[in-house]
C-alpha cells in the first residue's frame, strides 16, 4: 500500500497535496482498496463553491459500497477533475496522480496542521487492518 | 403488543428530529384523523360478518356489469384470462423482494423483462422495477430531478393538464423538502398551451412535468417545450398512457428525460382503485438518480445468463441517506401482469389495440357531437379520451346513464371549476359500436330530461 511522503492525510482517508495555499485532494490507496472496484463518481461541489472542513465533496460508489469524500480543509473549490466522471477506474489505478479529485483554495492554513504525515497515516491504516 | 422502543429512546429520537412530543411529530396529520373515536359496533359472528361484507360488496357496480365510458387515468381494457392464470402461480404470487438472486431467478427475470418492455415502449434507455402507481412514479421523477441538480435548482413546474391527483400526490411527496418550490402552472385551458409553459422555465427550474395524452385527453407535441427546458439546463418529465404509446410518437423522441405513468391499462383490472402499477423510465445519464430498484442481466461464474439487483449501493438498505428515494417497494405482481399482458399482445397487437381505442373514441366523439346540445372539443388531437360540453349538469346526466347501466364520463367541474358543464369521456376496445350508439341515445334523452 502506497502512502507518498509528500502528502498529508485525513482520518477519513483523503490525501492533500499542498501548493502554496491550494490543496489538491484525492482518496488514498488504502481507501480505493477498501472500496474495491469503483464504478461511479459524483461531485457534490462545483468550482466556486465554498466548503467547510468535513463537508462532503464527492460521493464514490463501488460495486459494494458508496462512500463520501470529505473535505480535509475549508476554503473555496477552484477546480474539479471531471475526467473521473467518465473514468472512475482511475481511482483504483492511480489514486495519487491521475485520480486527483478537487483543488481547494485553503482559507485556514491551521487546518492543514491537523492532518497526518505519511508515516502516521501508514500506522493508522495498519491499526485498522 | 410489541413495543420496540422504550420511553427514553422515544424521547431521544424526538429530540434528534426536533419534535417536543409524539403529537408534535404527527402534527401534519389532520387532527380529526389522528386518534379517531372508533365507535365500534357490538361483536358479531364470522357468519354475520361475511353476510354484512357481502352486502357491502354487492352494493358496488363492477365494470363487467356496466358499459363503461369512465377513464381519467384508469381504463376499462380487456384483460386476457392468461394474465390472471399465470399471475396466480404460487411461484410468482408470494414472491417478495428478491435480495437473494440464488433463489429468485424467476422473479428477477420477470422484473428484467418488465423493464425491457417499458424501456422499449417509452423509447427510453432504462426502466426501473416499478412504483406503486402513476402518481407516485411522477413524484419519483420530481425527486430524481431534484437530486440530479443536488438541490441547486429548487423549482418544479407542474402543467395544469397533469392529472389533478398526481399533482396532489407530488405536493404530499415533496412536503418534507422545504427548499423545493412547486409551481402549479395551471393554464390547461389556455389556447397558447403548451407554448406558454415554456415561458415559465428558467435556470432555477429542475423539472417540468407534462402529461401525454394530457388529463383532458389531448395530444400535444412537446418538442419545443423539451428544447426550451434543455436550453435552460432543466429536465422534462412526461407522464404517459402506455396504451397510447402503441400508436403515438414515444416521448423519448421529443426530448423527455423521464417517462412515467400508470401501468394499470396494461392488463390490470380497475380493481375499485388499486393495486396499480407505476412505471418509470429515463436516460442512461440519469441512471444513478433512479429511485427504487433495478434488475440487471449478467453472467455467473459458469458464463450462464443470470439476473441480479444492480446499482443498489444507494438503496435504502445500504446508504439510506444517499438514496434518491426511500420507497424501494416495487409492484412486483402488477409489473408481472403488465409483462404478461404486453407479451401476449406483442408489438403488432399493441398497435392494433391502440388503433381500436383511437378509432372507436373518434367514432364516439363524432356521434356525440351530432346530438343537439352536446359539443365535443375538436380543436386538438386526442387518443381515446375527449371533453364533451353538456347541455345540463354532467352529474345529473351520469345519474341518468347509471340507471340504464351505463357508467358515464368524468364530470370535470370538481377539478376545473371553469369546466363545470364538461365531461371527460373515455373509449376503449371494450366499447362496441352498439354500446357507443346506446350512449348517444341515452345522452340525447338526458338532454331532454
Amino acid at each position: 500500500m502506497k502512502t507518498p511522503e509528500n502528502l498529508k492525510y485525513a482520518k477519513t482517508d483523503e490525501w492533500v497535496k499542498l501548493d502554496g495555499n491550494v490543496a489538491t485532494i484525492g482518496i488514498s490507496d488504502y481507501a480505493q482498496d477498501q472500496l474495491s472496484d469503483i464504478v461511479f463518481v459524483e461531485y457534490n461541489k462545483d468550482p466556486g463553491d465554498t466548503v467547510i472542513k468535513d463537508d462532503t465533496l464527492a460521493t464514490i460508489e463501488s460495486v459494494k459500497a458508496a462512500g463520501d469524500v470529505n473535505s480535509p480543509v475549508s476554503g473555496k473549490v477552484i477546480e474539479v477533475n471531471e475526467k473521473l466522471v467518465d473514468n472512475p477506474e482511475f481511482l483504483n489505478d492511480d489514486p495519487y496522480e491521475k485520480a486527483w479529485m478537487l483543488k481547494v483554495e485553503i482559507s485556514d492554513m491551521a487546518e492543514v496542521e491537523q492532518l497526518m504525515s505519511s508515516d502516521d497515516y501508514k500506522k493508522y491504516c495498519q491499526e485498522r487492518e | 403488543m410489541y413495543i420496540p422502543h422504550t420511553p427514553s429512546e422515544r424521547d431521544e429520537m424526538l429530540r434528534v428530529v426536533g419534535k417536543s412530543s409524539l403529537e408534535d411529530l404527527f402534527s401534519n396529520i389532520p387532527e380529526k384523523f389522528r386518534f379517531p373515536d372508533l365507535d365500534l359496533p357490538e361483536a358479531v359472528t364470522e357468519m354475520e360478518v361475511e353476510e354484512q361484507f357481502s352486502d357491502l360488496a354487492n352494493a358496488n357496480f363492477a365494470c363487467d356489469e356496466l358499459v363503461c365510458f369512465l377513464g381519467a387515468g384508469v381504463y376499462d381494457h380487456y384483460v386476457p384470462a392468461a394474465v390472471d392464470m399465470l399471475l396466480r402461480r404460487g411461484d410468482f404470487f408470494t414472491a417478495y423482494t428478491p435480495y437473494q438472486p440464488e433463489i429468485s431467478q424467476g422473479t428477477l427475470q420477470g422484473i428484467f423483462e418488465f423493464q425491457s418492455l417499458i424501456a422499449n415502449l417509452t423509447g427510453m434507455d432504462v426502466s426501473n422495477a416499478s412504483h406503486y402507481d402513476g402518481a407516485t412514479a411522477a413524484g419519483e421523477a420530481c425527486l430524481s430531478a431534484y437530486h440530479h441538480f443536488r438541490g441547486k435548482r429548487p423549482r418544479i413546474i407542474l402543467s395544469g393538464a397533469v392529472h389533478p391527483h398526481y399533482r396532489e400526490t407530488i405536493h404530499t411527496y415533496l412536503c418534507g423538502f422545504e427548499d423545493i418550490e412547486i409551481i402549479e402552472a395551471g393554464m390547461a385551458e389556455d389556447p397558447a398551451y403548451p407554448q406558454r409553459l415554456a415561458d415559465m422555465v428558467d435556470d432555477q427550474t429542475a423539472l417540468i412535468l407534462v402529461q401525454y395524452p394530457d388529463f383532458l385527453g389531448r395530444v400535444f407535441n412537446f418538442s419545443e417545450l423539451g428544447q426550451v427546458a434543455h436550453e435552460h439546463g432543466a429536465l422534462m418529465a412526461v407522464s404517459a398512457n402506455p396504451i397510447s404509446l402503441g400508436l403515438l410518437t414515444p416521448p423519448s423522441e421529443f426530448g423527455a428525460d423521464f417517462v412515467v405513468g400508470e401501468g394499470q391499462p396494461l392488463g390490470i383490472p380497475m380493481n375499485f382503485g388499486g393495486p396499480y402499477l407505476g412505471f418509470f423510465a429515463t436516460r442512461d445519464e440519469l441512471i444513478r438518480k433512479i429511485s427504487g430498484r433495478l434488475v440487471g442481466e449478467t453472467v455467473d461464474s459458469q458464463e450462464k445468463r443470470g439476473y441480479v439487483l444492480t446499482l443498489t449501493a444507494r438503496e435504502q438498505h445500504i446508504r439510506r441517506e444517499k438514496a434518491t428515494s426511500n420507497i424501494c417497494t416495487n409492484q412486483g405482481l402488477m409489473a408481472l401482469a403488465a409483462t404478461i399482458y404486453l407479451s401476449l399482445l406483442g408489438k403488432g397487437g399493441l398497435r392494433e389495440l391502440a388503433e381500436l381505442c383511437y378509432h372507436k373514441s373518434h367514432y364516439a366523439a363524432q356521434q356525440i357531437n351530432q346530438i343537439p346540445g352536446y359539443q365535443v372539443d375538436s380543436k386538438h388531437v386526442f387518443f381515446n379520451e375527449f371533453v364533451v360540453n353538456c347541455p345540463n349538469d354532467p352529474l345529473q346526466i351520469n345519474e341518468f346513464l347509471l340507471n340504464e347501466g351505463v357508467l358515464g364520463g368524468l364530470p370535470l367541474g370538481e377539478y376545473y371549476p371553469e369546466l363545470k358543464t364538461q365531461m371527460l369521456i373515455a373509449v376503449t376496445e371494450k366499447n362496441s359500436r352498439e354500446s357507443i350508439d346506446l350512449l348517444c341515445e341515452l345522452l340525447k334523452e338526458a338532454a331532454n330530461d
